[in-house]
C-alpha cells in the first residue's frame, strides 16, 4: 500500500483530472509540473533525484494549498519495475487522464569525429526504451479505457541525423516515430498523442549543447507551447513555433548538401 | 482460474455513474460465484487495491465508482434461486434485477414490496443503499422486507443475517453501501397483489403548501403517493405541481385480474403510437435541456395537470417513470446530471424547500425536475429516511455551471442541516464527509467504524464514495 494519504474523491461538480510526469525534476517537466497543477490537475512526479522532486511537490501543494502532488523515486532503465508502479500510482491518484513522458538524457561525442557507444546506450536506454517500457503499459491502459492523453517530448533534433550527435538524434527520431505509431493505434479509441519538439530551451541539459544555440526559451515558455497544445489535443507542436519552418527546410535539404555541413 | 484473476488492463475499463457526469477507470471482474469474489478479496489483498461492488451502476454518485481500483461487477450472478408462489418469499443472487424479480412474481399474483424508479437496479444494489419506492410512508425501505440474507466479508468468512440473527450487521449491511461486504444471497417477502392494475388519483397542487398538505393528509388513505413538482417557477406558484396517489385493486374491483396480472399488460410499450422508437427518443429531448425548453417543459406539465383525474395503471407502468424513455439521462449532454435529493422532517420542509428553490431561481440555476414522496424513519444504520418528506432535484451539468452549481449546493447543505433534515447516499454526490458527520451523527459513524473493522479489517472494501464521505 501506498504511503500517500488517499486520492480526493471527484465528483460531478469537482472533477479531478490526475496526471503522471515522468522526469519533472527539473527543466521542462518540472515547468510543467508546476503549470498542471495550476490548472487543476493531480499529478504523479517521477524522477531519479529525490530531494529535488520531493521539494518541486511541496512548492506545488503549498502554492495550490492542497495535496496535489506526490514523489516518486524512479529511475526509468528499470524497466521491469515500471508496471506495478504505474499500477499502484493509478490507484494512488484515483484514476489516470494524462501521462507525459519528459526523462531524456543528451551526451553529445564532443566533436564530428569523435564516437561513444556507452553514451549512445545510454541515451537509447533512457530517452527511447524508457519511454517504450512506460507508454507500453499506458497505451494498453488507455486503450482499454477508451479516454487519455500520451505528451512525448521528443526534439526538433530528432527530425534529421546530424554530424554533432548521432545517437541523440537517433533516440529522439525513434521516440517520435514510436509516438506516431502510438497515435495512429490509439486515436480510434478516443487518445490523444502528442508529439513535443522542443528547439533550445534553458535546461541542465542545454548546457551540453556546444555551439550556438539560437531562439532559446525558458522552459516555461516551452510549457506554455505544450499546455496549449494539450488543450486542442494537437498532435505535433514545435517550441517555440519557428522550428517548425526551421526543420522543415533543413527535411528538405537536399542529402548531398546536408552532408557537407558542419551543422 | 489463477489466468482469470490477474490485474489484465483488459479489464481496465472506464465506468460512470448513472448521470454520466463522473468516470472512473478500474479493473473489473465478473465473479459467477461466491468463490470467485473470494479470490477477487485475495487478488485485492496481494496486489494493495481496494474493491468496490458494483451491480447495474444506477446510483447517481460514486458509490459504485472506484478510480484505480477494482470493480467487483456482481450482474453476472443473476439467478432467482428460489421461487415459493405460495408463500411470496424468494431468495436471489445479488445481481438479480428488479426487472428479473418482478416479471417472475407478478403472474403469479405478487409484487416486489419495494421499488424504485428504474427496474434495472440489482437487488444487491437496492440492499446497499436501502431504496426505497413511494410507498416508504407505509412499507418503509426495501431493507424491512428482508427475510435474512448471506455475506461474504473481505476476512473470506461467510456470514447469515436475519432481523434476529447477527443483527447489527444485519442493519449495518442494510444501507451499508458495500462496504462491510458483499451479499451473496437475499431473500425477500414479496407483496400479494390481486390484480395487475393500481387505481391512480390525479391532482393539482397551486403551491408549496397545498402541495406538502395533499401529501401529507393523503398519504394515510393511499397506497403509493408521489409529486411532481415544477421547480422553475418562483414567486407565488413556487412549488406547484401535480400528486399521483394510487392504490391496489381488490377482489372484484378489477373483472379480469387473470389478465391485468399477465407479463404483456404490463410491459411499457417500446414505441410511441405504435410507431416511434423510444430507443431514440433522448435525442429529440436534447435541444430542450436547457433552462428554456425545461420551462416549457414544466409550464405545460403544470396547465395539462390542472384537471383532476382517476385513471387505473399497471403496476410496471405505474413504478417505473425512469425507464419510460431509454436513455433519457443521455438528453443531458456531455456534462451529465446530478441529482440532489433532500429528506426533511414534516415540520420544516416548506420554509427549507421554500428557501431553495428560490436560491436556484435567483441564481439562474433551476432544477429541470422536481420530485416529492412522503417519508417515515427506518432503523437502518445509514438512514436517510425522517418523518416528513423528500424532494429530489435534477441539475443539468456543464462547464460553466460546475463551480455556481457546486457553492449553490453547499448552501442547500447547509439549510437542510439546519432544518434537521437527511441526504440519500444512493443520490447526492456533493455531500461532504462533515455534513454526513452532522446528520448521521458521532455514534453512528463509530458504530459503522467498528463494524467496518470487525468485518474487514484490512480495508480491502472502498468505493469512491466511501472515500469522500467516510475518511
Amino acid at each position: 500500500m501506498s504511503n500517500y494519504p488517499k486520492p480526493v474523491s471527484a465528483t460531478p461538480l469537482n472533477p479531478r483530472r490526475r496526471g503522471i510526469i515522468i522526469g519533472a525534476s527539473d527543466g521542462i517537466g518540472a515547468a510543467l509540473a508546476r503549470r498542471l497543477a495550476h490548472e487543476g490537475y493531480t499529478l504523479a512526479l517521477l524522477a531519479r533525484r529525490k530531494d529535488k522532486l520531493e521539494s518541486i511537490c511541496v512548492e506545488i501543494n503549498q502554492t495550490s494549498n492542497e495535496q496535489r502532488a506526490r514523489a516518486y523515486v524512479h529511475d526509468v532503465t528499470e524497466y521491469e519495475k515500471v508496471p506495478e508502479l504505474l499500477r499502484r500510482i493509478v490507484a494512488d491518484l484515483g484514476g489516470l487522464d494524462l501521462v507525459v513522458f519528459v526523462a531524456g538524457v543528451n551526451y553529445p561525442p564532443g566533436g564530428i569525429d569523435k564516437y561513444n557507444f556507452e553514451n549512445d546506450r545510454k541515451m537509447i536506454e533512457i530517452n527511447l526504451i524508457g519511454a517504450m517500457a512506460w507508454l507500453t503499459p499506458v497505451a494498453e491502459m488507455f486503450q482499454s479505457a477508451k479516454a487519455g492523453q500520451i505528451v512525448g517530448i521528443s526534439s526538433v533534433a530528432g527530425d534529421r541525423g546530424r554530424v554533432g550527435n548521432p545517437g541523440y538524434n537517433t533516440s529522439k527520431a525513434g521516440l517520435a516515430t514510436y509516438l506516431e505509431a502510438l497515435r495512429n493505434r490509439l486515436t480510434r479509441h478516443g487518445v490523444n498523442v502528442l508529439t513535443v519538439k522542443p528547439g533550445f530551451v534553458q535546461t541542465e541539459m542545454l548546457k551540453a549543447a556546444q555551439g550556438p544555440t539560437p531562439f532559446m526559451i525558458p522552459p516555461e515558455k516551452a510549457v506554455e507551447d505544450i499546455w496549449s497544445a494539450m488543450k486542442k489535443r494537437k498532435q505535433v507542436v514545435y517550441t517555440p513555433p519557428i522550428w517548425r519552418w526551421i526543420m522543415l527546410a533543413i527535411q528538405l535539404t537536399p542529402s548531398f548538401i546536408f552532408r557537407r555541413l558542419s551543422f | 482460474m489463477e489466468a482469470k484473476m490477474s490485474l489484465s488492463l483488459n479489464n481496465f475499463i472506464q465506468l460512470e455513474n448513472f448521470g454520466h457526469s463522473l468516470r472512473a477507470p478500474s479493473y473489473r471482474f465478473r465473479p459467477t460465484s461466491p468463490e470467485e469474489i473470494c479470490e477477487v478479496f485475495q487478488l485485492a489483498d496481494k496486489t494493495g487495491l481496494t474493491v468496490t461492488a458494483r451491480g447495474a451502476g444506477r446510483s447517481y454518485n460514486d458509490a459504485a465508482l472506484n478510480g484505480g481500483g477494482i470493480i467487483l461487477d456482481l450482474t453476472a450472478m443473476n439467478r432467482i434461486l428460489e421461487w415459493d408462489s405460495a408463500t411470496g418469499l424468494v431468495r436471489c443472487e445479488p445481481g438479480v434485477t428488479l426487472e428479473q424479480l418482478w416479471q417472475r412474481v407478478e403472474p403469479e399474483g405478487w409484487w416486489p414490496p419495494v421499488v424504485s424508479g428504474t427496474m434495472k437496479t440489482t437487488l444487491g444494489g437496492c440492499l446497499g443503499a436501502n431504496i426505497h419506492g413511494k410507498n416508504n410512508f407505509k412499507m418503509g425501505p426495501i431493507g424491512e422486507h428482508v427475510v435474512g440474507l448471506t455475506a461474504l466479508l473481505p476476512t473470506g468468512a461467510e456470514i447469515t443475517c436475519t432481523p434476529k440473527e447477527n443483527i447489527d450487521l444485519f442493519y449495518g449491511m442494510i444501507s451499508g453501501l458495500g462496504i462491510l461486504g458483499v451479499f451473496t444471497s437475499i431473500t425477500l417477502q414479496m407483496k400479494h397483489i390481486e390484480s395487475g392494475l393500481l387505481e391512480v388519483h390525479a391532482w393539482p397542487a397551486h403551491d408549496l403548501h397545498e402541495h406538502l398538505s395533499l401529501l401529507l393528509d393523503n398519504a394515510p388513505n393511499y397506497d403509493y403517493i408521489v409529486g411532481w413538482m415544477d421547480t422553475m417557477n418562483g414567486g407565488k406558484s413556487l412549488g406547484r405541481g401535480q400528486i399521483h396517489a394510487a392504490n391496489y385493486l381488490h377482489g372484484n374491483e378489477d373483472p379480469n385480474p387473470q389478465k391485468t396480472m399477465q407479463l404483456n399488460n404490463q410491459i411499457l410499450p417500446p414505441r410511441i403510437f405504435g410507431v416511434f422508437p423510444k430507443s431514440i427518443l433522448y435525442l429529440f429531448m436534447m435541444p430542450f435541456a436547457n433552462n428554456l425548453g425545461w420551462w416549457g417543459v414544466n409550464t405545460a406539465k403544470y396547465v395539462a395537470s390542472l384537471r383532476r383525474s382517476v385513471f387505473r395503471q399497471s403496476h410496471a407502468a405505474f413504478h417505473f417513470l425512469l425507464d419510460y424513455v431509454p436513455n433519457w439521462e443521455l438528453s443531458y449532454g456531455r456534462g451529465g446530471l446530478i441529482q440532489y435529493q433532500s429528506f426533511l422532517p414534516k415540520e420544516t420542509a416548506e420554509a427549507a424547500w421554500r428557501e431553495m428553490i428560490d436560491l436556484s431561481l435567483r441564481r439562474g440555476l433551476p432544477s429541470y425536475l422536481g420530485v416529492t414522496k412522503r417519508h417515515r424513519p427506518d432503523k437502518f444504520l445509514l438512514t436517510h429516511a425522517v418523518d416528513g418528506f423528500s424532494l429530489a432535484l435534477d441539475f443539468k451539468v456543464t462547464d460553466s455551471r460546475r463551480a455556481k452549481l457546486s457553492q449553490m449546493l453547499q448552501d442547500f447543505d447547509r439549510i437542510v442541516l439546519n432544518a434537521g433534515g437527511r441526504f440519500y447516499f444512493a443520490k447526492n454526490s456533493e455531500t461532504s464527509a462533515e455534513a454526513a458527520r452532522t446528520f448521521l451523527g458521532e455514534q453512528t459513524l463509530l458504530k459503522f467504524k467498528e463494524l467496518k473493522k470487525r468485518c474487514d479489517p484490512n480495508n480491502l472494501l472502498e468505493s469512491d464514495l466511501f472515500r469522500r464521505v467516510f475518511e
